[in-house]
C-alpha cells in the first residue's frame, strides 16, 4: 500500500466516521435516556433517504402516509386511554400533539411534492417528515412497555426494525437509489490530493451536528434534564421531570439525526430499503465502544469503526463487515477489564 | 383552615407485604411536624407514598385537592418536594447542573433562578465553592447540603425531609435543623423525618411517633418531648 492509496482510504473512512458518528450518538442518547437499544435507526435512516430520493425524482413520497397513518394510530389510542380514566380535558392537547403535529410536518411535503424544488427545500421537507416518525413509533410501542427490562425493550426494538424494512420494501420497492449530491467538484486539499466536495460537506455537516449535540446537551437546561434522567431516573422524577416528555425529546432528536444520516450517506451510497440494519449495526459497534454512556468515546468508536472499514475494504472487500464486526470483541475485552463495578455492569449485563 | 397536606388512613405495600397500615397525618402551613420512631417503622416508606414514588391506599390531600392518584412530577409541580433518605443526587453532574436542575419545574425567568441559586449559596457557602465538582465525588455532609439545595431551589410550598441529618457532625446537625427552622419563615412548611429524636422534637410543632408502620403517639412537640413513654422507648437512648 502507498501512502496515496492510505491517504484516499483515510478520506473514505472519515466520511463513514462522519455517518457512524450521528448513529452512535443517536444509539448512546436512546439508550441513556430510555434504556432502548434502538435498532431501527439505520431504517429510519433509508426512509430519510429514499424520501429525498422520491422528492428530487419529483415523485410522490408514501412517508406522507406512513406519517399520517402513524399519527391516526397513535391519536387514537392516546384519546382512548384518556377517555378510559377520565380524563376528557386533556383530549384536545392529546389530538394535538400526536395529530395535528405530525399532520402539519407532512402539510408541506403534500403541497410541493411533485414539482421541481431546490435541492436544500428537498432536504428540509425529508427531514419535516422522518422528524414524527421516531416518537409516534415509540409512543406506540414503547412508551407502554418503559418499564420493563431492558431485553424486552431489546425485543421490541428488532420487531420494530422488521417492520420498518418491510414497510421500507413495501413503499419504495426493491430498488436502490442514490440521491443528488448537493455540491459538485472537488477540493484540493494539498498538492496532487484532491477530495471530492462533496465528503467535505458530509464530515462537516456531522461536526457541526455533533458540536451542537453538544452544547445543546452540555448548556441548556433541557438537555441537563436528559442527562439526568439518564444518570438517576428517581433523581430526575423528584426534580419533576417527566420521563415521558424527555423520551419523547429523545426519540425527536434521533429521528432527526436519523434523517441527517439518511441525506448525508445517500449521494455516496445507494441505498436500498434494507440497507439500514448494517448502517445501525456499525454505529452499535461504536456506540458499544463508548459503552453506550460516552459520547466522546463513541465519537472515537466512529472513526475507528469508519478508518477499519475503509482499510478492511481494500484488503478484502467480502470479509470488510467480518472485520469491522470483530472489533467489538478487543473493544468489549478493553471495556470489560476497565471497567470498575459500578452501576455500569448492571446495565451491560442486562445487555 | 384544612391542613396543607394531610394524609388520611394510608396503606403502603412492599409486593404482598403491607409496611404502612393505616397512617394519618396532618401538615399545616407553616408548621414543621416531625415523624420519628424506630428503625424499619416505615418512616421513608411514608415519604415515598407521599411524593408518588410508592402506590398507597388512602387519601393524601395537597391544598384539599386529591393527589394520590397523580404522578411524582405533578406532585411535584404542585410544590411537594422529597428529599429521600439515599438522596438521589445526579452523581456523574455538577454540583451547579445539580442546583439548576432543582428549579426544573418552576418555569421562571433565568434571573429568578440566579437569584434563588445565590440564596442557596449564601445558606451553603460550601456548594458555592464546590460549584464545578461533579456530584458523587462531594464528601457525605456536602453531599447532604446538595440534596437540601436542591430542593430548595424549586422552593417547594411542603418540603419532606428524609433524616437530613444522617451521618453528619454534630455541629453540622445543629446547622442543618438551623436552617430547617429557617425555612419555616421563608413560608415552607416541613415534614422531617428523625433517627434524632429529640433535636427533631425541639424543631418542631407537632410530631407523631410511628412504630411498625403504625402512629403510636402523636401530639405537640414540648409535650412529646416530656411525655414519659414517648421518652422511655424513643428518646431514652439519647
Ligand atoms: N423495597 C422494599 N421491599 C420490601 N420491603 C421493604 C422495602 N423497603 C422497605 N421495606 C420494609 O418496610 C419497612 C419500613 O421501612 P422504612 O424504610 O420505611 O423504615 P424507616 O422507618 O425509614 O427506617 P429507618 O429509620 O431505618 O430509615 C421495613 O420493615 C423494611 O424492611
Ligand atoms: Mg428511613
Amino acid at each position: 500500500m502507498t501512502w496515496d492509496i492510505a491517504l484516499i482510504l483515510s478520506v473514505d473512512g472519515v466520511a463513514g466516521a462522519a455517518i457512524y458518528l450521528l448513529a452512535g450518538l443517536g444509539l448512546v442518547l436512546v439508550f441513556s435516556v430510555t434504556r432502548v437499544i434502538f435498532v431501527p435507526f439505520g431504517d429510519i435512516a433509508v426512509f430519510s433517504a429514499l424520501t429525498l430520493a422520491y422528492l428530487e425524482a419529483g415523485r410522490w413520497p408514501p412517508t406522507i402516509a406512513l406519517v399520517a397513518v402513524l399519527a391516526a394510530i397513535t391519536a387514537v389510542k392516546e384519546v382512548v386511554a384518556h377517555l378510559r380514566h377520565g380524563r376528557v380535558a386533556k383530549v384536545p392537547a392529546a389530538l394535538g400533539t400526536w395529530l395535528g403535529l405530525p399532520l402539519l410536518a407532512c402539510v408541506p411535503a403534500q403541497l410541493l411534492a411533485g414539482q421541481e424544488l431546490p435541492p436544500l427545500v428537498d432536504i428540509a421537507l425529508t427531514l419535516a417528515l422522518v422528524l414524527p416518525i421516531v416518537p409516534l413509533m415509540a409512543r406506540l410501542v414503547f412508551h407502554p412497555i418503559a418499564h420493563a427490562s431492558t431485553l424486552v425493550l431489546l425485543i421490541a426494538s428488532l420487531v420494530m426494525h422488521f417492520l420498518m424494512s418491510g414497510l421500507g420494501l413495501l413503499f419504495f420497492g426493491p430498488e436502490g437509489f442514490r440521491t443528488q449530491p448537493l455540491m459538485r467538484g472537488a477540493v484540493e486539499l494539498a498538492p496532487g490530493f484532491l477530495v471530492s466536495a462533496q465528503v467535505l460537506l458530509m464530515v462537516g455537516a456531522a461536526a457541526v451536528l455533533a458540536g451542537l449535540f453538544f452544547l445543546a446537551f452540555e448548556r441548556t437546561l433541557v438537555g441537563k434534564a436528559l442527562r439526568a434522567t439518564a444518570v438517576n431516573r428517581t433523581g430526575a422524577q423528584l426534580v419533576g421531570i417527566r420521563p415521558a416528555s424527555t423520551a419523547a425529546l429523545t426519540y425527536c432528536a434521533v429521528s432527526l439525526l436519523a434523517g441527517f444520516v439518511g441525506i448525508l450517506i445517500a449521494p455516496s451510497t445507494t441505498m436500498y430499503y434494507d440497507s439500514g440494519l448494517i448502517i445501525g449495526l456499525k454505529a452499535f459497534v461504536a456506540a458499544i465502544i463508548g459503552g453506550l454512556s460516552s459520547y466522546p468515546l463513541t465519537a472515537l468508536g466512529a472513526l475507528a469503526v469508519g478508518m477499519l472499514e475503509s482499510f478492511a475494504s481494500f484488503w478484502d472487500g467480502a470479509l470488510k463487515d467480518v472485520i469491522v464486526f470483530s472489533l467489538l470483541i478487543p473493544a468489549l475485552m478493553i471495556r470489560s477489564h476497565f471497567s470498575h463495578h459500578s452501576d455500569d455492569d448492571v446495565e451491560e449485563e442486562e445487555v | 383552615m384544612t391542613a396543607l397536606l394531610a394524609i388520611e388512613d394510608l396503606h403502603v405495600c412492599y409486593g404482598k407485604v403491607e409496611a404502612v397500615h393505616g397512617v394519618s397525618l396532618h401538615l399545616d402551613a407553616g408548621q414543621i411536624v416531625s415523624v420519628i420512631g424506630p428503625n424499619g417503622a416505615g418512616k421513608s416508606t411514608l415519604l415515598s407514598a407521599a411524593i408518588g414514588l410508592l402506590p398507597s391506599q388512602g387519601r393524601i390531600l395537597f391544598d384539599g385537592q386529591e393527589i394520590g392518584r397523580l404522578g411524582v412530577e405533578d406532585r411535584v409541580e404542585r410544590g411537594l418536594c422529597l428529599v429521600p433518605e439515599t438522596r438521589e443526587l445526579f452523581g456523574e453532574m455538577s454540583v451547579l447542573d445539580n442546583l439548576q436542575l432543582g428549579a426544573y419545574v418552576r418555569r421562571e425567568s433565568k434571573a429568578d433562578r440566579r437569584r434563588q441559586l445565590e440564596l442557596v449559596y449564601a445558606r451553603f457557602p460550601r456548594l458555592a465553592e464546590r460549584r464545578t465538582q461533579r456530584a458523587e465525588t462531594l464528601s457525605g455532609g456536602e453531599r447532604q447540603m446538595l440534596a437540601l439545595g436542591r430542593a430548595l431551589m424549586s422552593r417547594p410550598r411542603v418540603l419532606m425531609l428524609d433524616e437530613p441529618s444522617l451521618g453528619l457532625a454534630p455541629l453540622i446537625v445543629d446547622e442543618i435543623l438551623a436552617i430547617v427552622r429557617g425555612l419555616r419563615e421563608d413560608g415552607v412548611s416541613i415534614l422531617l423525618v428523625e433517627q434524632n429524636a429529640l433535636a427533631a422534637l425541639e424543631s418542631s410543632d407537632y410530631g407523631y411517633v410511628l412504630e411498625s408502620g403504625e402512629v403510636a403517639v402523636e401530639g405537640r412537640s414540648d409535650v412529646l418531648k416530656s411525655d414519659e413513654r414517648v421518652f422511655e422507648s424513643y428518646l431514652g437512648g439519647v
